[in-house]
């Protein structure tokens, strides 16, 4: 081998290694990385007890309920297996709507509720016209329909 | 015909052919440009959930995918100098950082912009927001390392090794929206599935994305020009240049 290649080979190798030892590292930190977690997992006990943390999941449909006079409100967060009752009060971003992506900062309360100190919405990856997302809506019912008859 | 490439290794050579080159480059890269924001802008249509706010993504998605694949061209780079010693390389790498540095910059910044108004928040440390963060810094470092040390050999050396330890950084942005629950959603555009855009926003999208490519074509051949007078100015050919008062 040249000296030149035999650098070469060098350098590759100790990229790669560097790769497997990144790869293992962050699979070590595999939990510490998560931004959130799932209704399931809070219902599995796997958050940190008596500390702040951030539940994801959907906003459940029809489970959105406003104070009159004030801006309080209640919602749950479901991973359509498990559901968490969350309370926050505050102003909620634009995009926070039932059947929608949600992340929410908070602590767990004795009662089981959710106490949000900061709610954030997250949205997924389409983007479409309206008319288009009103088209795969209808398409979306009709199966359905057709389905339950 | 054959061509000899090799020519074009030597700065020397390499500095005229890239002169010709910038005009090209830089003429696809303002045409492209206007064309892709007439489309983001007037054509593409409004987004069923985020309105008018997701045409940031004509500015966003081109900065950060270049922020990345400006990256893995300066390793490489910065990895042939290391290897083979070729001085033009190194040059290239060196003339690649700022570009990168400016994408993932704008990246960041439009993704701030863009989080406000729809997540509620300007910044979170989840993996994709971070991660990108610490290109950045591999950037800044990189070339602030190359700024500290005076010989330019020991320079490229030095640069090389961050360049070439960041790019474990890469793999981690791109899958990090896959790898673990983040705020930032998942790849709209992938090779091996169709994409989650509407055709218009999608081409739209892409012709920002080769505009950027233009541009960065242009302005790194630009800088490498200015990086090969100054490492070459001790040589008679750049004496020449300037004796003809074309440098």
């Amino acid at each position: 081998m040249k000296p030149r290649h035999k650098k070469l080979a060098m350098i590759v190798a100790g990229v790669a290694a560097l790769g497997v030892a990144s790869v293992l590292v962050l699979d070590a930190f595999q939990s510490n990385l998560v931004f959130f977690f799932t209704p399931t997992q809070v219902a599995a006990k796997e958050v940190p007890i008596g500390k702040s943390f951030r539940i994801g999941g959907l906003v459940t449909e029809g489970s959105v309920q406003r104070e009159d006079t004030s801006t309080t409100v209640y919602f749950s967060v479901t991973d359509t297996s498990h559901t968490i009752p969350v309370v926050y009060t505050g102003i909620l971003p634009d995009l926070f709507k039932e059947g929608k992506g949600v992340v929410a900062q908070g602590k767990m309360s004795d009662r089981g509720i959710f106490k949000a100190d900061e709610v954030l919405a997250k949205h997924d990856e389409n983007y479409m016209p309206p008319e288009a997302a009103e088209a795969l809506e209808r398409a979306a019912k009709a199966q359905k329909a057709s389905l339950s008859e | 015909m054959a061509i000899n490439w090799f020519k074009y290794s030597s700065p020397a050579s390499f500095y005229s052919l890239a002169g010709k080159m910038i005009p090209l480059f830089a003429a696809a890269a303002v045409i492209l440009l206007i064309m892709g924001l007439y489309i983001g802008f007037f054509i593409a249509p409004t987004d069923f959930q985020q309105g008018e706010a997701y045409r940031i993504i004509f500015i966003h998605v081109p900065a950060a995918w270049m922020s990345m694949f400006l990256y893995v061209v300066m390793a490489c780079w910065a990895g042939f100098g290391l290897a083979f010693n070729t001085r033009l390389s190194s040059m290239m790498a060196t003339a690649i950082a700022p570009t990168g540095a400016m994408f993932t910059f704008l990246a960041l910044w439009t993704g701030s912009l863009w989080g406000k108004p729809m997540w509620g928040t300007w910044w979170v440390w989840d993996a994709r927001l971070t991660s990108e963060l610490i290109l950045l810094f591999l950037y800044i470092g990189f070339m602030s390392l190359q700024a500290a040390i005076d010989d330019p050999r020991r320079a490229d050396k030095a640069g090389a090794i961050i360049a070439l330890v960041g790019v474990v950084n890469i793999p981690i942005i791109y899958f990090s929206v896959q790898w673990w629950n983040t705020l930032h959603q998942g790849a709209s555009v992938s090779v091996n599935q169709a994409p989650a855009m509407a055709s218009t926003m999608l081409m739209g999208m892409l012709i920002m994305v080769f505009a950027s490519w233009m541009y960065s074509i242009a302005v790194i051949l630009k800088r490498v020009r200015i990086i090969i007078l100054e490492r070459e100015s001790h040589t008679t050919w750049v004496a020449e240049l300037q004796k003809d008062g074309v440098a």
